[in-house]
């Protein structure tokens, strides 16, 4: 079973800074950790490796220190790590983004079951994992809960809906987009983190995937940002004080003469 | 800040593992083992994943290699939130230091690996009723019959008792010859006439069991007998002298812990209009605990540094030291945490209380303090006699 398992290093603060002529973030000098959905994503594809064999591989794009991530995700399980690094990548939205992973899956090829996080914490699109499957032209479930079973063709997964999930099978390969109700990411093991030391990252480039310039990065993304803004805050508020009792009882007076209650 | 004791990157590296389990996986859970008394299988788990369990074991035996210092780290990482769940982990270790240090080649080979992947814990069995100070004083016999010794006899006051696999027992095959007639075998749960006994009751460490062993007729293998008939208690001496550093680092870390709270409490407490940390009175109490834990680590790093270099043919005194001092000191941190915290450090809303109950086992286990103080007196009389010849 090939495993690849989709990360993407995000800031780890929600206090970013945004650079207010691109409206995009300021990523230099800032922390940066795996986006917390991917932990369950590589948490998932090592488990799905222990039960059935096979190898996990973990790819992300972004600059060269992104590769903190993918030896994080080698101690954590996963058995190597492809950056995909270059500057014709720089500024990607999710449309060029998902070319440029989906190029890359392609490229390492043999593959049965790709992971994503089911969205990142500082885009929050959850358009890249369903993305990449659309370009792969492989079927995808999202919001997955659950993997029940898993063999050499197909996978039978439950899907997380509002009142309740959904029970779905689907043929390999296919692509998982995993929510965090799906397991218990480990801790990082001694060994682990010794492997992680001695890994080789493979570091690939546009022209080493075969991926179209024109596809990727600023010159792939159809999406601008055109603003950034913070929206003003609410005014009008009230603020109760005091002792709870009467907080409580001034506080059903005014909701009831404003006809709320 | 902390001081810099020349940790090695995997020193370091053991240290932030123990710190990631403790934080995120022991530290939600740690109120409910402490007040259900269950044992922490779900943690024990999280050890053997990480490969904290072996970090004391020789990597040739599926260890991480790194010593008396490597458990030293762990346990006192892992204590600073929870002094008792981490207890399966270390007196796992003191129950294999008899297998490392006085197995053979097979019996390391059988007993270590499992026991450094997590996948068994092991225990220590030398208490009885009434041999606890004085170990001469058991009454439990290994008879010997063809290839086999029996068993018979009660152990008390056992670590991990009936959740460990791998028991390391003492018993008398020679009573006639005292502390030179007592043996150690190892013993597997589930042997005909092993059984577990009473749960004690405890005022602190309660995430960690503490039972009865009880041999009846019960028939061990020569095989499992850990070096010679007769060297038990040499045994058992050596594997405390490596010991009683692991029961240091728990105090420890007990101690780092309950001065973390007091420190944090003290800053947010606010009485006469400020926080009471800007108060006289609190900062020194604060101050001398701060000296006390560090200076407490210093000399327990020294002691197990000193034990792994091997130079030394004993380290009695040292560990001693270690040992007497943390646990000492980890008693007045603890308490003067409960001091600082007044009434909500009584409280079972706040952990100083439960870091005060599981301070105190450290004073009395594994040698009370006054016995500590006799092994050190001993020894300090011993080198003196030796200079003078």
């Amino acid at each position: 079973m090939n495993i690849i398992v989709c990360v993407k290093q995000v800031p780890n603060t929600t206090n970013v800074q945004i650079d207010h002529e691109t409206g995009r973030l300021k990523r230099d000098g800032l922390e940066s950790i795996i986006n917390p959905f991917d932990e369950y994503a590589i948490e998932e594809g090592v488990r799905i490796k222990e039960r059935v064999g096979g190898k996990v591989t973990v790819i992300t794009m972004g600059p060269p220190q992104a590769e903190a991530v993918l030896r994080e995700a080698i101690a954590k399980g996963a058995d190597e790590g492809v950056l995909l690094s270059d500057r014709a990548f720089g500024g990607a939205d999710t449309l060029a983004t998902s070319y440029a992973l989906s190029t890359a899956v392609r490229f390492l090829g043999n593959f049965d079951i790709v992971i994503c996080g089911k969205q990142a914490s500082d885009g929050d699109t959850a358009q890249v994992g369903p993305g990449i499957a659309e370009m792969l032209d492989i079927p995808h479930v999202a919001y997955v809960k659950k993997v029940e079973s898993v063999d050499d063709k197909t996978v039978k997964v439950e899907r997380m809906m509002e009142d309740g999930y959904d029970l779905i099978e689907s043929l390999l390969p296919v692509l998982l987009t995993v929510v965090k109700e799906i397991n218990n990411p480990r801790v990082a093991s001694l060994k682990g983190k010794m492997a992680s030391k001695k890994a080789v990252i493979k570091v690939l480039d546009a022209a080493a995937i075969g991926a179209d310039v024109k596809k990727t990065g600023l010159n792939g993304s159809p999406t601008q940002v055109m603003k950034i803004f913070t929206p003003p805050q609410r005014t009008g508020r009230e603020k109760f004080t005091g002792e709870p009792n009467k907080v409580v009882v001034a506080l059903v007076k005014r909701l009831s003469d404003l006809s709320l209650i | 800040m902390v001081m810099d004791y020349m940790l090695s990157e995997e020193e370091k590296m053991m240290v932030e593992t123990a710190k990631t389990i403790a934080i995120e996986k022991m530290k939600p859970v740690r109120e409910h083992y402490d007040e259900k008394e269950e044992f922490p299988w779900e943690i024990v788990k999280e050890f053997a994943q990480a490969d904290l369990c072996g970090v004391y074991i020789p990597e040739e035996y599926g260890g991480f290699g790194k010593g008396i210092m490597g458990l030293v780290l762990v346990v006192e990482e892992l204590c600073k939130v929870d002094g008792a769940i981490a207890l399966s982990l270390a007196a796992t270790a003191l129950g294999t230091l008899p297998i490392l240090i006085a197995g053979n080649e097979e019996q390391k080979k059988k007993y270590l690996p499992d026991i450094a992947s997590g996948k068994k814990l092991a225990a220590f069995g030398l208490t009885e009723a009434n041999a606890g100070s004085d170990a001469t004083g058991m009454i439990t016999t290994a008879v010997k019959d063809g290839d086999y010794y029996v068993l018979n006899g009660t152990k008390c006051f056992i670590t991990n008792g009936g959740d460990a696999e791998t028991y390391t027992i003492f018993a008398k095959t020679n009573p006639a010859r005292g502390a030179r007639g007592i043996s150690c075998f190892i013993v597997e749960k589930g042997t005909a006439g092993f059984e577990f006994g009473k749960k004690e009751k405890k005022m602190g460490i309660k995430a960690s069991s503490t039972r009865e062993l009880i041999f009846n007729n019960c028939r061990v293998h020569k095989d499992q007998l850990l070096g010679k008939e007769g060297h038990g208690l040499m045994i058992a001496q050596a594997t405390l002298d490596n010991s009683r550093p692991g029961v240091a680092a728990q105090a420890l870390g007990i101690a780092a812990g309950a001065l973390d709270e007091a420190v944090d409490y003290a800053r947010k407490r606010v009485q006469f209009g400020q926080p009471i940390a800007s108060f006289q009175g609190i900062q020194h109490m604060l101050a001398d605990m701060a000296t006390e834990v560090e200076a407490a680590r210093a000399l327990l790093y020294s002691s197990a540094r000193m034990i792994d270099a091997g130079t030394e043919k004993r380290t009695s005194k040292e560990s001693a030291m270690a040992k007497l001092f943390c646990s000492e000191v980890a008693m007045k941190v603890t308490t003067n945490a409960v001091q600082i915290l007044g009434g909500y450090g009584y409280s079972r809303e706040y952990p100083v209380e439960k870091m005060m109950r599981d301070a105190k086992i450290t004073t009395l286990y594994e040698g009370t303090s006054q016995i500590q103080k006799n092994e050190i007196a001993l020894n300090l009389i011993k080198e003196s006699a030796a200079k003078a010849k």
